[in-house]
């Protein structure tokens, strides 16, 4: 899933200072699971930010909530239009990809981010979360035992491990697995060791993200005459 | 009372609530403008509990729980805890005192310690003042009395909504 966390209080603040009435649109989906944008923190956000306009002499903003089941697909944001009229801003508590959806579905109306979207990642314990893939287009995990080097070693590095790991940990700080170390163990306990003696070549970066947008089409499943600008 | 600071006191039935009652049936004597809510475990607060309290102007908040280790569900005390912290850098971000808030931890047999626990809060809140978000006294009571009573609904088996806009 994608995982966020949550935006001192302060900042939204300041982005919406110029505002006077507010819609908090939370989502039900990712951030929802991840504890940073569902219905209950949109809740939190709203007594939050409530208060702190009253404690600032802006008594009269309108700050108000609501959740929708996903924002990054236009077919939820409608359940949202109807009442977006009433604001002149909104506050999405969405990933990235959800602000933007709603930037895009309301063209008259500001959109401001309600939280820091962070990464791909998954519920490593109650509370935690972590990242595990870096979206490259082009997925090696194959290659390395289901460890993905991109995003879980600090270098990158797709022959490791470097000359840095020790007793298990990164050199960039022991609080981090050594991947390396990680992709080793498991090649062992999978009888798997000699696969990692070829050279891997680098990965075709033509997949990622540096070429701009990516944007995945599935012919079959455009709206017929359509195509994919539908 | 008008002048007085409102204390919403969030008890966990199996501790605090009980040590409330007995430190009424002990007959001590406590600042009286504390109003409890039943929580059938501390656990059961969220950040959002606390939060909704501020906003409808109670001046300050004590949540009590079972001491550490005693508690009836192993560890809703300790995650009370820590969503009082957490509480506590939304207030300190928004500009309100984070001590309007505070965590105890007491037994039920501690009729004496609900009642040293609740001075404590007043004195603080004394010092304090009213809360900048309060509106006049009477709506704060009735806002406590809401939430009192949808607390009790929900304690009943009742859906609630308090926490809902
Ligand atoms: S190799 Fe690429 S797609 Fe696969 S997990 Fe790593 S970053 Fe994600
Ligand atoms: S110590 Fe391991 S994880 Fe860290 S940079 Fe080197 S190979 Fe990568």
């Amino acid at each position: 899933m994608i995982v966020a966390d949550r935006k001192n209080v302060r900042e939204i603040r300041a982005m919406i200072q110029n505002h006077q009435r507010v819609l908090l649109v939370g989502c039900g989906t990712c951030v929802t699971v991840c504890l940073a944008g569902g219905e209950r923190e949109v809740g939190i956000l709203g007594s939050a930010l409530r208060m702190a306009l009253r404690l600032a002499g802006r008594d009269q903003v309108i700050v108000d909530q609501v959740t929708i089941e996903r924002q990054c697909e236009d077919a939820f944001i409608d359940a949202l239009a109807p009442r977006v009229g009433e604001y002149d801003a909104i506050c999405s508590l969405a990933c990235g990809a959800g602000v933007q959806a709603l930037a895009e579905r309301f063209p008259n109306t500001p959109v401001y981010p309600g939280v820091n979207t962070q990464f791909i990642g998954i519920l490593e314990s109650q509370g935690v979360w972590t990242e595990k893939c870096a979206a490259c287009g082009n997925c090696r995990l194959g290659q390395f035992v289901g460890i993905c080097p991109i995003t879980r070693c600090a270098k990158r590095q797709f022959n490791g491990p470097c000359g840095g790991s020790r007793d298990g940990r990164c050199e960039v700080s022991p609080e981090l697995d050594c991947a390396w170390q990680l992709i080793y163990d498991r090649a062992k306990a999978l009888n798997k060791l000699d696969e990692l003696e070829a050279v891997v070549p680098p990965l075709d970066w033509s997949t990622g993200l540096d070429g701009g947008p990516r944007k995945v089409v599935r012919e079959d499943q455009c709206i017929a005459g359509l195509g994919p600008n539908a | 009372m008008e002048d007085e600071p409102l204390i919403l006191a969030f008890c966990c039935h199996y501790c605090a609530y009980a040590a409330a009652d007995l430190a009424g049936s002990m007959r001590l004597q406590y600042p009286s403008n504390v109003r409890v809510l039943r929580l059938p475990c501390t656990g059961k607060l969220e950040v959002n509990y606390l939060l909704t309290a501020f906003e409808h102007g109670i001046d300050g908040v004590l949540v009590a729980g079972c001491l550490e280790g005693g508690c009836h569900f192993l560890e809703g005390n300790l995650r009370a805890r820590k969503r009082v912290e957490r509480a506590k850098v939304f207030l300190e971000e928004i500009g309100l005192e984070p001590e309007r808030l505070e965590m105890f931890n007491l037994s039920s047999a501690e009729g004496p310690r609900f009642a040293k626990i609740v001075g404590i809060m007043s004195q603080r809140l004394a010092k304090l003042g009213k809360s900048p978000l309060r509106p006049d006294c009477q709506t704060v009571h009735q806002n406590i009395q809401a939430m009192t009573d949808q607390a009790d609904a929900a304690l009943a088996g009742a859906k609630h909504d308090c926490c809902r806009s």
